[in-house]
């Protein structure tokens, strides 16, 4: 497990083994745990009162064509969720910028992909940048 | 005409670059076949029959001079020296090699163009009316906003990876000449107070289950544009079905979660993302102003008389303009018995060099696999029409039966199960032999090679479906689709047609309306109408019929 791998604009960093993740309905039922794991499917209205104590949020990519997530996070950071925000699972060096883009903080992949798409090809895809930025931009 | 902007140019390079390292990363292993394929598909390249397919964005399908040479210098040094025009404002290259396609696309590149998001489940290439600019009955040049969609889309990166392609088209006209309604988003520009905004539909859309969008919004203001489309996007990337990619389109959202729900949350995601985009309105100015009209040169206001073989064609393939001294005029792609839609080197050439004379440098593609020089000075149209002519471009058919609308088919396509193209090559020459079409008069006929739709059978006037049956191939029938404002989609006649059966039906059919239209002046979608399926199946399916016409 501990050889997760946690991609960061810094590069590529080790995941703390010792942070616990909880589901959403575990995460009701202790009100001093902070952190939640989010299928993509999530309601975030479902997060309610919660959200305000929750200081990061770990979000699930199942598969590299299913992209629920980046609008999933879209979605709580206009909620005003300002705690960490992690895509974990199935994501390629291509999908960062956009995860960036997206309000994720951070992206966990595991071992296997770590070794097949190294450090090198994450970094390298990192600087893109779109036309969103301009049009998102305060008008002059 | 819309020039790069230098940050376009970048994004575009960029994107040729990223693509070259794709290919190389999918070659040596670090990306799989499944994490390939859609930075594939994102890249315009398609897997087919024979080889791959590369997909080039023709944005709004307006294009320069020097960009259709280079599509013809494309086509020859790394195809077979044609391309094909498609109904989605697109040209195919049927022959690349994998390894070669990083260079066209910088050949691409070179020219402002690109093949990016014409593939793969992103918002794709936005159509438009192929008159924008021109027509006479144009409330706005709608080209300016899809061009603004197409930078929000571009790369965007919430929308890269949808439960399925996206499709939005827009029209700036009274008449809907985009198709709009079978489109995932449909826009339509109106006035309202003498400020401009647009109708909204979205769930459009033709393939297995054909649908008519729904009015989400009859008026959204110019403002909102970007805004309002990130919301829909928002809402259907996130309950989009991903479970089952044939109940993926929006449609099918709308179809079962209900048009209120879907308006709701919209609304409700707009009401976040309305404040999002301050730097759009810059930006429309911008690009509206890349889009100013040529400095038209003024001219005689009648069409020359000329030839009988120029009048013929000047009766079909002119459109009226906003000048009364000039005219669109339509470049058939749709010689009796040619590949529908497709263009040779040559002929590129030919309509570059009269865009350049003639036609103040500026090409549209059209969704019915056509040509148009889209302002053209009456006088001067002999002369278009004697280049025409040279180069084997100036069948006189548009909007007559033999200007058919084909997809590619089983001659190309992996997903066929019939023949397009020999189907629309023998009907066009039957009535090229017959010398009935002009008699016809206007009418649509597509085809499509499976139930995919990719030829708009549904909304044709007769639209042709081929499909399988235990082995050989059999073409079904509807009757009465409408692309136009007043959409609709073609009732099934019934039972299908074998392969050599299907130009006889298509006569039977033709041969009723000739008697049963109230004059030459009913068209035959207006005599449809009047008359519904009944006299038609009846022309296709009695005994009697069948005699008279073996
Ligand atoms: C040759 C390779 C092609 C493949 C593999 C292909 C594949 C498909 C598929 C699978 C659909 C159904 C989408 C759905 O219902 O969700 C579709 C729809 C469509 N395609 Fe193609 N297509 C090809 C070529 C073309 C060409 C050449 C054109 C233009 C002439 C075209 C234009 C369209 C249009 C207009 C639709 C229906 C509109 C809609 O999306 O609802 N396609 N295509
Ligand atoms: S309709 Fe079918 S056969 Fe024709 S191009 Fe589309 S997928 Fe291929």
């Amino acid at each position: 497990m501990s050889d997760r791998v946690l991609i960061t604009d810094a590069g590529f960093g080790p995941v703390d083994p010792a942070e616990r993740y909880l589901g959403l309905a575990d995460l009701v039922a202790a009100p001093g745990a902070q952190r939640v794991d989010l299928g993509p499917e999530t309601d975030p209205a479902a997060l309610g009162p919660d959200l305000a104590r929750i200081q990061a949020i770990r979000i699930a990519f199942p598969a590299v064509s299913d992209g629920r997530g980046f609008t999933l996070a879209r979605t709580l950071r206009r909620m005003g969720f300002t705690g960490r925000l992690r895509a974990a699972g199935q994501l390629i060096p291509e999908q960062y910028p956009m995860t960036r883009a997206c309000g994720f903080d951070e992206v966990e992949i595991d071992a296997d992909r770590a070794r097949r798409q190294p450090e090198a090809d994450w970094r390298a895809a990192a600087r893109r940048q779109g036309y969103l930025a301009r049009l998102r931009r305060p008008a002059a | 005409m819309y020039a790069y902007s230098d940050f376009d140019e970048s994004f575009v390079r960029d994107r040729v670059r990223q693509f070259r390292d794709q290919v190389e990363r999918r070659i040596d292993g670090r990306l799989s076949e499944d994490e390939f394929k859609p930075l594939r598909l994102m890249n315009g390249l398609y897997l087919q029959l024979h080889a791959y397919m590369l997909r080039v964005a023709i944005p709004y399908g307006t294009l320069d001079a020097r960009q259709m040479r280079q599509l013809a210098a494309i086509s020859e040094r790394w195809d077979r020296g044609y391309g094909h025009f498609t109904t989605r404002q697109n040209i195919q290259f049927n022959w690349p090699k994998l390894c070669d396609v990083p260079d066209m696309l910088d050949a691409l590149a070179d020219v402002g163009m690109h093949a990016i998001q014409t593939s793969g489940n992103c918002v794709r290439n936005v159509t438009s009316d192929h008159f924008a600019g021109a027509a006479a009955d144009e409330i706005a040049d709608p080209r300016p906003y899809a061009e603004l969609l197409r930078q929000w889309s571009s790369d965007h990166p919430e929308f890269q990876y949808l439960p399925r392609k996206f499709k939005i088209a827009i029209t700036g006209a009274t008449a809907d000449r985009a198709v709009t309604r079978a489109h995932d988003i449909g826009l339509r520009v109106v006035a309202r107070d003498g400020a401009v905004g647009f109708e909204v539909s979205v769930g459009g859309g033709l393939g297995r289950t054909p649908m008519i969008g729904r009015i989400i919004r009859d008026f959204l203001p110019e403002a909102d544009l970007v805004p309002y489309v990130e919301a829909v996007l928002g809402v259907y990337n996130q309950l989009g079905r991903r479970d089952n990619k044939y109940k993926a389109r929006i449609k099918i959202a709308v179809h079962e979660m209900g048009l209120d729900t879907i308006r709701e949350l919209v609304e409700a995601r707009f009401a976040e993302t309305r404040s999002e985009f301050p730097g759009a309105e810059a930006a429309l100015a911008e690009i509206r102003a890349a889009f100013r009209a040529p400095d038209f040169r003024a001219g005689g206001t009648a069409i020359p008389s000329g030839s009988p073989a120029f009048r013929a064609w000047a009766d079909t393939n002119l459109a009226p303009h906003r000048r009364e001294d000039h005219a669109i005029v339509t470049v058939s792609l749709k010689t009796p018995g040619q590949q529908p839609g497709d263009a040779s080197a040559g002929q590129m050439r030919a309509i570059a060099d009269l865009a350049e004379t003639f036609g103040y440098d500026e090409i549209r593609i059209s969704h019915r696999q056509n040509v148009i020089l889209p302002h053209v000075r009456k006088d001067d149209l002999p002369a278009v029409f004697e280049a025409l002519a040279a180069a084997g471009l100036a069948a006189a058919n548009a909007g007559l039966i033999s200007d058919i609308i084909a997809c590619p088919g089983m001659d190309y396509c992996a997903l066929a199960t019939a023949r397009s193209i020999p189907v629309a090559q023998e009907i066009a020459v039957l009535f090229e032999t017959l010398d009935l079409a002009h008699e016809v008069g206007p009418l649509r006929l597509n085809v499509s090679g499976c139930i995919n739709a990719c030829g708009h059978h549904h909304v044709a006037d007769i639209g042709i479906l081929g499909l399988e049956r235990a082995g050989v191939e059999t073409y079904q029938i509807t009757l009465g689709g409408d692309p136009t404002e007043r959409i609709a989609i073609g009732e099934r006649t019934g039972p299908g047609f074998a392969a050599d059966e299907i130009v006889g039906a298509v006569e039977r059919i033709v041969t009723a309306y000739l008697e049963l239209r109230d004059s030459a002046d009913e068209t035959f979608a207006d005599a449809y109408r009047r008359l519904g399926l009944a006299p038609f199946q009846k022309a296709l399916y009695s005994e009697e019929s069948r005699e008279n016409a073996a």
